[in-house]
């Protein structure tokens, strides 16, 4: 059995947990606390402290696994683990919490030092009212016009699919271009 | 949509770059600890300053200049109170009191002045109107921003910096294990023996700056020197454990065979 993983990471409450958990075909192994900052609670009750794990099956010899990291930056020494061998990753940024954006980039920053994998920058909530637009966020991003930021709802099975390709097809042109 | 933050997370360089590349029309609010701003863009371009407790209109902008005198500031006052900024920037204009380049550069000045104290801002909220400009009775300029945002670039990578090396305020402090050092030879302002005082493995950093009222960019000033002098340290306040990774190769060295696979990938995610 062959088996490969991709990342998902991203500031606190970003919707890395959600993302995992409308793809994956068993339920998202989540080690999930209780939040004990009151700033934090306040956004959410629970928070990811160690690392989601999901799977999908590909074929009977090739299984994909998706990694959550934590999102709270005290957990960050989990992060160099979680990037070993991956294949990419997606970072996850809430479009409607500004207050995150910097960390978001930093966030991306040092995945790619990490390991100079392709990845794709999820801009999520886009269905919410405040969410800002996409165009905006790749400004305050910093995000060169090569890399793929998108539109997602990690709620949305379709949504998460995309980003997922969209990933993909990152993993195989950069395959492609390294033969040439 | 939305366009609006709080300064703790965007800096108004940030911001100034922004609007400066989305070329966006409107205005931007900054509510700071004590004061508001309204600064006014046009294509992404400065047209417009105020601070809302301030006199900004023409008069007071040139009086403060020192491009009028006292007598001729009061008797516009007095006697010209209710004219409008452009008529009265033609009046002096046509009196040959002042040039048009004269009152546009003073403008340019006052404007560019606000937007230099804003940079001092790190706290407060902001907003941005998308085509909301100043009333048509007040002078506009059209200002580039690039050099406003060098300036402001300066200020942020100091803040940047600072945040590299104090990433979190959650930390905490101790001092050195150094038994050469004694705290009393060493020569701190009044701000930083502030600080010092409230140095303990069980203060976060954050705790030390709200018991001593500083904002973000104080305290890492000032951890950030004592750090460099050698005399404290940054902490954790509570360890952690590690666990092991499940998953950690890419299984295959074979090109085509790593194509195979990531093909297969997005056969399967398509067909999810």
């Amino acid at each position: 059995m062959q088996t490969v993983k991709m990342v998902v990471t991203g500031p606190f409450s970003a919707g890395k947990t959600e993302f995992i958990r409308s793809v994956s075909e068993i339920d998202v192994v989540s080690t999930e606390r209780k939040v004990t900052s009151a700033s934090e609670r306040s956004i959410k009750e629970a928070t990811t402290v160690a690392m989601d794990f999901g799977r999908i099956t590909v074929d009977e010899d090739l299984v994909l696994y998706l990694f959550g990291t934590p999102g709270q930056r005290r957990f960050d020494f989990m992060w160099e683990i979680l990037s070993e061998g991956m294949l990419g990753f997606v970072v996850m940024v809430d479009s409607t919490r500004p207050e995150t954006f910097r960390e978001a980039r930093s966030i991306l920053e040092t995945f790619h030092a990490y390991a100079p994998t392709p990845y794709v920058v999820a801009a999520n909530k886009q269905d919410i009212k405040d969410a800002w637009d996409i165009d905006d966020m790749r400004h305050v991003l910093r995000l060169d016009s090569k890399v793929k930021l998108k539109s997602c709802i990690a709620t949305n099975r379709d949504s998460v699919k995309a980003i997922l390709l969209e990933l993909l097809y990152s993993i195989l042109s950069e395959m492609e271009n390294g033969e040439k | 949509m939305a366009l609006s933050g709080n300064l703790r997370d965007f800096t108004i360089t940030q911001l100034l770059n922004l609007i400066n590349l989305a070329s966006k029309t409107g205005t931007l609010t900054v509510e700071g600890p004590s004061e508001t701003a309204e600064v006014a863009f046009r294509d992404g371009k400065l047209a417009y300053a105020q601070i809302d407790q301030e006199d900004g209109r023409l008069a007071s902008v040139l009086y403060k200049a020192k491009k009028i005198s006292s007598g001729q500031y009061k008797s516009i006052q007095q006697g010209a109170a209710h004219i409008s900024d452009k008529e009265l920037g033609l009046l002096l204009i046509n009196a040959g009191y002042l040039s048009q380049e004269d009152i546009l550069t003073n403008l340019q000045q006052h404007f560019t002045g606000i937007i230099q104290r804003l940079f001092t801002w790190v706290e407060g909220f902001f907003h941005f109107e998308n085509d909301l400009l100043p009333p048509d009775n007040r002078i506009s300029v059209r200002l580039d921003l690039e050099n406003l945002i060098i300036e402001g670039s300066r200020q942020m990578r100091e803040w940047e910096q600072l945040q590299d090396e104090i990433p979190s305020l959650d930390m905490a402090l101790k001092f050195t294990d150094r038994p050469g050092a004694n705290l009393r030879n060493v020569n701190l302002s009044v701000e930083e023996w502030r600080v010092v005082s409230y140095i303990n493995p069980r203060n976060t950093i954050r705790q030390v700056a709200s018991a001593t009222k500083m904002n973000d960019l104080e305290i890492r000033r000032i951890v950030y020197g004592l750090l460099q002098a050698g005399l404290i340290e940054i902490t954790r306040l509570e360890g952690a454990s590690t666990s092991t990774p499940m998953v950690r190769v890419f299984p295959t060295e074979d090109k085509e065979e790593q194509k195979s696979l990531v093909n297969r990938l997005i056969d399967r995610i398509r067909s999810l």
